[in-house]
């Protein structure tokens, strides 16, 4: 691997590094988001709902981190955060707006 | 990064497992040892007896005790023996000087048949493991974060391990001994794989106990950023009557505990509060054991009033999610585990222990390969190696150095448990000094045949330290005093073992390194 990637131009370390920043930050922003929104809309008592919601967040950032290394281009991995991210911010604020948080 | 799902997920298990591999491996390492916690404690601290007393004759050893040394205190607090916690510990707090203050504590052992104060020696005991696992000797909150986060590498390095090795059950039935790397790869494989629903529940799990503080985003939207209120509701607070004024007798504490036992359907009680004892609004907190159940349950404990027996409150039964997160909770400590199903925690926690530590010989081994016949290797490479001799064979000189300390320190010496820790700090920083100065075969050899000498003559150090030898430990039926010492002396003969492989694969190395480097190994695990 080392004799190989002392010739990989600065471009590939560049990308890896951009994944490495979107799969931990932009992973854990999306977890995140997840717990928020699953425990604004699950039908339980509130504690309950942020349990469920904090227990499955981390499903969330795993799904995440394996998406960044798994697609073909850094860019497309943080498309693939930014999208859910916000479609997830929605879906909160929704829930916020209609007051069932 | 390669093309292919599978080649870029070898490639993410690759690096996560790297550079979180030594951390992983010491906390993989001393939460195993946690799980003898108390076992351990006890062979630290041997003074305190073994003796298997019923909670009611504790509890009443107890009662006497603190009502004549500590009959003016706000509060008491009764730790009761089990069967791995034989020492039966009461504490009490002075009453304040004023009001909101906090009273001071003071903590004594009792022999829980005679009622006489027990005098064991300063020690960090088997709670050092149990706090270094989670906590890794950092200030709050830093090293509750720092495990978490490798907890979180750990989970991403399992699940991307077990999409890149998709033919998990076949080659799990193939092991090819004395081949060099291949036989590492086999090894970590068949570990990774024999106990991988263990793996991912202790993996998951770790996350889960400390999501309240790791993940509060949903506590903060939920409850407009009030985090007590959430802990509140989950941990409701049992509310205990005002001190009086009036003085009554305490009513004898022991038949309490039968009706707590009626109240959980058999569960035992762990500890006991008593407040205002001596008041006519004293009352009793009895805390539930863990131990009798998987699902964990912070604080679930009968109140009663001190003078009446009057039962004064339950706190409620878990709701589904909770009781989730707390079998979560309950299923990673393992207190309700019994000797055998201990045991397999143990041995499982080593596999993972294994896991992590071929992973990390893999990595290295395959790139050393390409520089087999130049004399030098690259910077680094010459780092992990370090790191992994420090890291492996060093910390278990560490561990050994720290069972030394507990037997060879002076008794008498001030900040002794603190002694204790720093022993194991200091010889496992010099392992690190010695990995840099010896050659990478050499520092294992080393390294190892030291642990083998340290382990396998705990038993001999106990003999001549203690009246407690196997010899006594044995003919009394105290169990945990003599598995340690055996466990000790097995594991001094596994490093025996290793040492010795060790020291006949570094002869032949040339040779074999020369003629295995046609092997091109799959592309697994990179």
């Amino acid at each position: 691997m080392k004799g190989k990637t002392r010739s990989l131009p600065v471009s590939y370390r560049l990308a890896v590094a951009s994944r490495v920043l979107a799969a931990v930050l932009g992973g854990y922003i999306v977890a995140a988001l997840a717990s928020v929104s699953l425990s604004s809309w699950v039908p339980m008592a509130r504690a309950d709902a942020v349990v469920t919601g904090m227990m499955a967040s981390f499903l969330a950032y795993l799904g995440a981190v394996i998406w960044c290394f798994a697609c073909r281009t850094a860019g497309r991995a943080w498309l693939g955060l930014i999208v859910p991210g916000l479609m997830l911010a929605a879906v909160s604020g929704l829930a916020y707006w209609v007051g069932r948080s | 990064m390669k093309e292919g799902f599978r080649q870029a997920m070898a490639w993410l298990h690759t690096w996560a497992g790297l550079t979180f591999g030594w951390l992983l491996f010491a906390i993989f390492l001393t939460g195993t040892l946690a799980y003898f916690k108390d076992e351990t404690s006890h062979w630290m601290q041997p003074e305190i007896p073994a003796r298997s007393v019923s909670s009611e004759a504790s509890l009443n050893v107890a009662q006497n005790y603190l009502e004549q040394h500590a009959a003016g205190a706000s509060r008491w607090l009764i730790e009761l023996p089990d069967d791995r916690e034989p020492g039966l510990s009461v504490r009490w707090q002075q009453t304040p000087a004023k009001r909101g203050e906090r009273g001071q504590f003071t903590e004594k052992h009792l022999d829980p048949q005679t009622g006489a104060e027990v005098q064991g020696r300063e020690t960090s005991g088997g709670e050092f493991f149990y706090r270094f696992h989670f906590q890794l000797q950092m200030p709050y909150p830093w090293g509750r974060w720092l495990s978490t986060i490798a907890a979180m590498v750990m989970f991403v390095a399992l699940i991307s391990g077990i999409i890149t090795h998709k033919k998990i059950f076949k080659d799990f039935f193939t092991f090819r001994p004395r081949k060099g790397q291949r036989s590492w790869l086999d090894g970590h494989n068949a570990v990774a794989v024999l106990v991988l629903p263990f793996h991912l529940m202790i993996t998951y799990s770790s996350l889960v106990i400390f999501m309240s503080m790791v993940m509060p985003a949903s506590i903060l939207a939920s409850y407009r950023g009030d985090v007590r209120g959430f802990f509140d509701e989950v941990f409701p607070a049992s509310t205990t009557p005002e001190l009086s004024g009036q003085p009554a007798a305490l009513a004898p504490l022991a038949p309490l505990l039968e009706k707590a036992r009626e109240q959980w359907g058999g569960g035992r009680t762990g500890r006991l509060t008593v407040n205002n004892p001596g008041d006519t609004n004293a009352s009793v907190v009895l805390v539930r054991d863990g131990a009798d159940r998987v699902v964990h349950d912070f604080g679930s404990a009968v109140t009663f009033n001190g003078v009446t027996g009057q039962l004064l409150g339950t706190t409620p039964e878990p709701s589904l999610p909770r009781a989730i997160a707390g079998s979560f909770y309950g299923l990673h400590m393992g207190h309700f585990a019994g000797p055998v199903l201990r045991w397999l925690y143990f041995v499982f926690g080593l596999a993972g222990t294994a896991m992590i530590g071929t992973g990390l010989v893999i990595w290295l081994g395959k790139r050393q390969l390409k520089h087999a016949k130049s004399a030098a290797m690259p910077f680094e490479l010459r780092l992990v190696e370090v790191l992994n001799i420090a890291g492996m064979s060093g910390l278990m000189v560490a561990v050994a150095a720290f069972f030394w300390a507990n037997r060879l320190l002076p008794l008498g010496l001030a900040g002794r448990a603190a002694w204790e820790v720093n022993a194991f700090f200091i010889v496992w920083g010099l392992s690190v000094l010695h990995a840099v100065v010896r050659r990478g075969r050499r520092a294992w050899v080393e390294q190892l045949a030291l642990a083998a000498l340290l382990f396998g003559a705990v038993p001999l150090l106990n003999a001549l330290t203690t009246p407690y030898h196997l010899g006594a430990s044995l003919a009394q039926g105290d169990w945990a005093m003599a598995g340690f010492d055996l466990t000790c002396l097995a594991t001094g003969v596994f490093f025996t073992w290793a040492a010795w492989k060790m020291q006949r694969a570094a002869q032949p190395e040339r040779v074999i390194r020369v003629r295995a480097q046609p092997i091109t190994l799959e592309q697994e695990a990179h």
